[in-house]
């Protein structure tokens, strides 16, 4: 993606441009800088705020903004951790429990149907796959009243496996996977490994499986990250305070009264809602903007 | 002999395309179950009359398009209404943002230095929780809070404002989320579609002496608009599903008068709340008429596309799979 201006392309440049057009060309760049760091700071801006605010006490936030960090962390930490009305830490692990097995279901499966549809050619292939394209776009949220309604029928409710188990079908990482595999994986891998005698099922998990990691990899965390951060059929489906993830907790804010919040506290409740998932992407920053156009790249 | 072998070696393919079935059952069987009898029961819904008042349940009794006539009668077209302001707000900054951005990143001339960083710092919102987000926004713009506090320090204002209690503020601030939660996404993705442009067009557009503005209003947009439209398409079909920012930020209120409600709020609010099953089963339909429609559309357009050449569809397959695998709503 990186744009390197190669020798020749530079020679053109020059050849091209007189003084005048090397001083609009500065000039440009400079506004183009200005712009940059403008949205960069935007970006920023918000969750510098929220980490500020939360090593500030309650008195000292509502007294106004500071740039600088107060040395309140730890408490503003032990209260909110302390707070029996906020099952902080109980909704940590409900959250990292229904995210990572999420992400594995829709990752192992999504392989093996990918690999399905890349492989095999059984006659309703073409008509299958094709459906499956049709439905990828159409949101899950269009069904969640029928899927509330069946849950509650069978007993469901407050569980998390409405929240788990239609991760097994998941469209867009099997089209992302089945992209992958046409672009990167040669038929006759695996017609080898069947003359040497292996099943098809452990052709896939020890050929077709190490094949796909780099794009299982993209597909783990956006399936993760998009669990995690999932509020609308969660709000739904749990009742009990136990069992609550992360963003209902958060939303659960709502619902009291405000003039009686501790603010370092809120801003704490916030910071542990984002600032983990925004340090992992930092360190796999490039990793994730790469393995967007991974596909491609390989292609 | 000879004959023999083909009609073993037809047998065995035979025998491995079988396979190809037992390896599709667990996604079909977990589809059909989580989501195909599921939108069918909404569907069977949105004809009955289903509510709850308090303990007792009412229905379901089959009341025709009873629900449907009564959620036109309502506020769903003021609620679509909405959703589309919202989008319309964000869409336009959104695009001109990341279309320039695309623009500058991919821009031999420029050269600009530190495009990763740059690329790293906007992306970054995207993947923050929806809804911590909509709370830290709510904190940010309350009336004593940061953004006022800062507005107030340099002069720009003399008296303290309740963001929620101004219609266009509110929708400013919803928009103002959204794009910061998508403008990098966008960027990312028209990038890929700047980069497929053959160099060599612009070469020789150089060489004719064409100016940065020429260039792109000559040959980058035209080249670029098949993918321009893809990409406002998916992200309108994300933006029918607005909900968490907007949500979260008004408190589910919608803001003044629900001036801020979205469809998907409604939707909420329906099956939640009000429990009205079988009006929310008629605003799940018309939903999924509008979404179905307009993913028909990018199914066509990504499907038959002959008019395009293979590098643009190629793109236009990994911008598909990088709106689809955030899975949550864009705008």
């Amino acid at each position: 993606m990186e744009q390197v201006a190669k020798p020749n392309e530079m020679n053109i440049e020059i050849d091209n441009s007189a003084k005048i057009s090397n001083g609009l060309l500065i000039g440009r760049r400079t506004i183009v800088y200005i712009i940059l760091v403008f949205l960069a700071v935007m970006c920023i801006l918000p969750f510098y705020i929220l980490i500020v605010n939360c090593t500030r006490s309650n008195f000292s936030i509502q007294q106004g903004f500071s740039f600088t960090f107060g040395d309140y962390f730890g408490s503003n930490w032990s209260i909110l951790f302390s707070d029996s009305n906020i099952p902080m830490a109980r909704a940590i692990l409900n959250s990292l429990f229904i995210s990572t097995c999420t992400a594995v279901l829709t990752v192992y499966f999504s392989s093996l149907t990918a690999f399905a549809f890349h492989q095999y050619r059984f006659k309703f292939r073409t008509f299958l796959y094709t459906f499956m394209l049709l439905i990828m776009m159409v949101p899950t949220t269009i069904s969640s009243l029928g899927l509330l309604t069946l849950c509650a029928q069978y007993g469901l409710m407050d569980s998390y496996i409405p929240l788990i188990i239609p991760a097994i079908a998941s469209p867009i990482t099997v089209f992302y996977m089945k992209q992958y595999l046409d672009s990167v994986m040669p038929k006759s891998l695996v017609e080898a490994a069947r003359v040497d005698g292996a099943g098809e099922l452990r052709i896939f998990h020890e050929i077709v499986l190490p094949v796909l990691k780099p794009a299982i990899a993209v597909q783990f965390i956006f399936s993760f990250v998009g669990s995690w951060n999932n509020y609308f059929f969660p709000a739904l489906i749990i009742q009990s305070t136990s069992n609550k993830t992360i963003p209902l907790i958060v939303a659960g804010l709502q619902a009291s009264d405000p003039t009686t919040f501790d603010l370092g506290k809120v801003y704490m409740l916030m910071t542990v809602a984002i600032i983990p998932l925004l340090i992992m992407y930092l360190i796999l920053s490039k990793f994730i903007i790469k393995g967007v156009t991974l596909g491609s790249v390989k292609g | 002999m000879n004959k023999r072998m083909t009609i073993n070696t037809r047998k065995k393919k035979m025998s491995y395309a079988k396979w190809g079935y037992i390896l599709l059952v667990p996604f079909f069987v977990i589809f059909i179950l989580f989501q195909l009898i599921p939108l069918l029961q909404t569907f069977k819904y949105s004809f009955y009359e289903y509510y709850s008042i308090g303990l007792q349940e009412i229905g379901p009794n089959w009341v025709g398009f009873a629900n449907y006539v009564k959620i036109f009668q309502g506020s769903i077209l003021k609620y679509a209404g909405n959703t589309l302001i919202l989008w319309i707000l964000c869409i336009i900054p959104q695009m001109t943002v990341s279309l320039l951005l695309a623009v500058w990143f991919t821009d031999i001339r420029l050269h600009l230095k530190g495009t990763w960083f740059f690329k790293t710092v906007i992306y970054m919102p995207n993947l923050v929780m929806a809804a911590a987000f909509g709370m830290l926004f709510q904190m940010l713009f309350a009336a004593n809070g940061p953004v006022v506090d800062m507005l107030m320090d340099s002069g720009w204002i003399t008296e303290t404002f309740h963001i929620g209690q101004s219609v266009w503020g509110t929708r400013w601030v919803i928009a103002l989320m959204n794009f910061l939660m998508w403008f990098g996404n966008t960027t990312i993705l028209l990038m890929a579609g700047v980069m497929g442009i053959d160099t060599t067009v612009y070469e020789a557009a150089t060489i004719d002496g064409s100016g940065a503005f020429k260039t792109f209003f000559h040959i980058t947009m035209p080249l670029l608009m098949p993918i321009f439209i893809y990409v406002v398409i998916t992200s309108l079909i994300g933006g029918v599903q607005l909900f968490d920012v907007a949500q979260i930020f008004t408190s589910g209120s919608g803001a003044v008068d629900g001036s801020s409600k979205t469809l998907m709020m409604y939707l909420y609010k329906l099956i939640g709340t009000s429990r009205n099953y079988g009006e929310a089963g008629a605003v799940s339909v018309v939903l999924f008429l509008l979404t179905a429609t307009l993913s028909f559309i990018v199914f066509a357009f990504t499907q038959k596309s002959g008019k395009l050449s293979k590098k643009e569809k190629k793109i236009m397959k990994e911008i598909e799979l990088k709106e689809a695998s955030k899975n949550g709503t864009s705008c």
